[in-house]
């Protein structure tokens, strides 16, 4: 069957269809659409108390899907950090169940753990080692035998092969952060973590790990990022999912949030100033900015009627003149705000 | 078993030594060269002969286990607590690897350097007494007995430890008096008895006296009772490391 063909039957038919052999195998049947494949990570009732007694978590449910980029989006102290630390075993859940690629990260440790890649929040790399050793290190650290034709690519990949030889104590910050992405993918896992990837660096070194994790995904790799940059989950993500106070309040995909919650909004600037906005137009939702000169109108894009008409009608009828309009749609970032604003 | 993982880990801590044989094994030959300086030379002048073997010679195995226990416990303990202080720790704790796998990699490793450092030091004090050893074998099991022992319990300590200060209490405030009052530069047989009988209630005693005996065939206790002491340590700590493990403590929260 051509790859082409399966491509046709997923349900996301703008991106290539990850036909990654291991993503193949595991799939009861390869033309059934992503969605419908066994989650890479299910997670079942999770909770954690910390022995002061935080609550980092409270039954979360989440699956996640093969294949996908999953942008996991929350407040500082929500509870992201702990969710990826159970996962890959760092953590001791308190009550829970949680599988990968359908074995317990308890009992199957050793399998699921293979399968994990992860990029800690911190730069907590080695001083002394060089690039090479620590790279290599990781990849012993899983049961892999070395391959230094692998560990090149990986370190080409990431722009660290000039790098090979030095301490890491004397890289930047940035290039720290490509070592211990190097690391993660050392062992060649199937799911990465990556725990705030992009947190103080630079915008140059912020689009190459979006390539690379784009890149990634089109090998079949399934990318679970916690961040703060609501822009790199809106650029990057497949889906978006939620956590407040240990809690998952949503799970979306992207581009349905967007649509579900997204809002437009018309500015109108107008020729001259108003004082106070006018009677007849009190039925349309409409806001004036402090100096007068711009009327906002907010709407719902996806909606039925967006009563944009309208407006402009009895804007006519007030014998109000405008000399430009833009209009913009609200962002992931607004609506992560909406969102755990509304939850408070 | 992951054996890659062990070796991984094995030749990564293997790695720091050759990066510091400054602090690894140049300055723990040149302490030893001091004390035969010191004492084989100043006080083996006085004191000739103990027990029918000449000071000098008799002071080698206590100067070897003195180091062997020092060393092992600075490796190992070292060797756990810089991933937990720098962070790297998330990766050993992440990786597929079990607890017996991680004290191999480590304590082995820690074993390992501080058994060379005893030979080096055996050889070290060949250029300056005449030496002989009865019972190699014995000696050998003794070495490496007491290196992964204590290598274990540097790895108790590198775990337990949340601090440096942490680190170096138990060396220098427990484990290096031990030695020295552990008959490492004498034989207990010589002290009055009361201060003999308490002197057996320190482990290191038996220790040094097993490994006296392979050199010489004579030591303060029983070989018998030396090697049932070393064992028991031995146990002693794999049964703290694995509660350790078991609990997660001071490695996972």
């Amino acid at each position: 069957m051509s790859k082409e063909r399966v491509r046709e039957r997923t349900d996301r038919p703008a991106r290539p269809f990850r036909a990654h052999r291991d993503v193949l195998d595991a799939a009861p049947d390869p033309l059934s659409p992503v969605g419908a494949m066994p989650p890479i990570i299910s997670i079942t009732g999770l909770s954690k108390v910390y022995a002061s007694g935080f609550q980092a978590l409270r039954s979360v449910n989440l699956e996640i899907r093969r294949g996908e980029i999953f942008a996991l989006l929350g407040p500082n102290g929500a509870g992201k950090t702990t969710l990826i630390g159970i996962v890959c075993g760092i953590v001791s859940p308190t009550e829970g169940r949680v599988t990968v690629d359908g074995h317990d990260i308890r009992a199957a440790y050793r399998k699921t753990r293979r399968l994990i890649g992860l990029v800690p929040q911190e730069l907590t790399t080695d001083a002394f080692e060089t690039v090479w050793a620590t790279v290599s290190f990781s990849r012993g650290l899983f049961g892999l035998k070395p391959d230094p034709g692998h560990v090149e690519r990986v370190l080409k990949d990431l722009s660290l092969w000039e790098k090979r030889d030095s301490r890491i104590m004397t890289l930047s910050g940035g290039m720290k952060r490509r070592v211990l992405i190097a690391k993660a993918l050392s062992h060649e896992p199937q799911v990465l973590f990556l725990d705030e990837p992009t947190a103080g660096v630079d915008v140059e070194l912020r689009q190459d790990m979006w390539r690379l994790v784009r890149r990634l995904r089109d090998q079949g790799v399934t990318v679970i990022l916690t961040t703060h940059y609501i822009e790199e989950a809106e650029e990057m993500a497949d889906r978006v999912g939620v956590i407040r106070r240990g809690e998952i309040i949503l799970v979306e995909e992207k581009a349905e949030l967007m649509r579900k919650l997204g809002r437009k909004q018309l500015t109108l600037q107008l020729q001259s100033p108003l004082d106070a906005l006018p009677p007849a137009l009190a039925v349309h939702r409409l806001d004036l900015s402090a100096d007068g000169s711009e009327l906002t109108y907010t709407y719902d894009s996806q909606g039925e009627r967006t009563g944009i008409t309208a407006l402009l009608t009895d804007l006519r009828a007030a014998g109000l003149r405008f000399r430009d309009l833009q209009t913009r749609q609200s962002s992931l970032e607004d609506i992560f705000v909406d969102l755990v604003k509304e939850r408070a | 078993m992951n054996w890659p993982a062990v070796r991984a880990i094995y030749l990564f801590e293997m790695a720091r030594a050759w990066r510091t044989l400054l602090q690894s094994l140049v300055a723990p030959v040149i302490s030893t060269s001091l004390y035969f300086v010191v004492f084989g030379a100043a006080i083996g002048s006085r004191l000739t002969v103990v027990e029918g073997v000449p000071y000098g010679a008799f002071i080698v195995p206590g100067l070897i286990m003195l180091s062997l226990l020092t060393q092992s416990i600075a490796n190992a303990s070292f060797g756990i607590y810089f991933p937990r202080f720098s962070g790297t720790i998330y990766e050993i704790l992440s990786a597929p690897i079990s607890p017996v796998e991680i004290v191999i990699g480590y304590v082995g490793a820690a074993a390992s350097k501080s058994i060379v450092l005893g030979l080096v030091i055996l050889a070290t004090a060949a250029l300056f007494v005449p030496l002989r050893i009865e019972h190699p074998l014995w000696m050998a099991l003794f070495l490496v007995l007491t290196a992964v022992t204590f290598s274990l319990f540097g790895f108790v300590i590198g775990l337990w430890a949340d601090g440096f200060e942490k680190l170096q209490l138990v060396p220098l405030l427990i484990v290096t008096p031990l030695t020295f009052l552990g008959g490492s530069f004498y034989s207990i047989d010589m002290l009055p008895p009361v201060w003999r009988a308490i002197s057996l209630l320190n482990p290191v005693v038996y220790l040094v006296s097993g490994f006296r005996w392979s050199f010489y065939g004579q030591g303060d206790v029983a070989v018998g009772v030396s090697l049932a002491m070393a064992f028991l340590f031995l146990l002693i700590c794999l049964g703290l490391v694995t509660w350790m493990f078991r609990t997660g403590y001071r490695l996972k929260t």
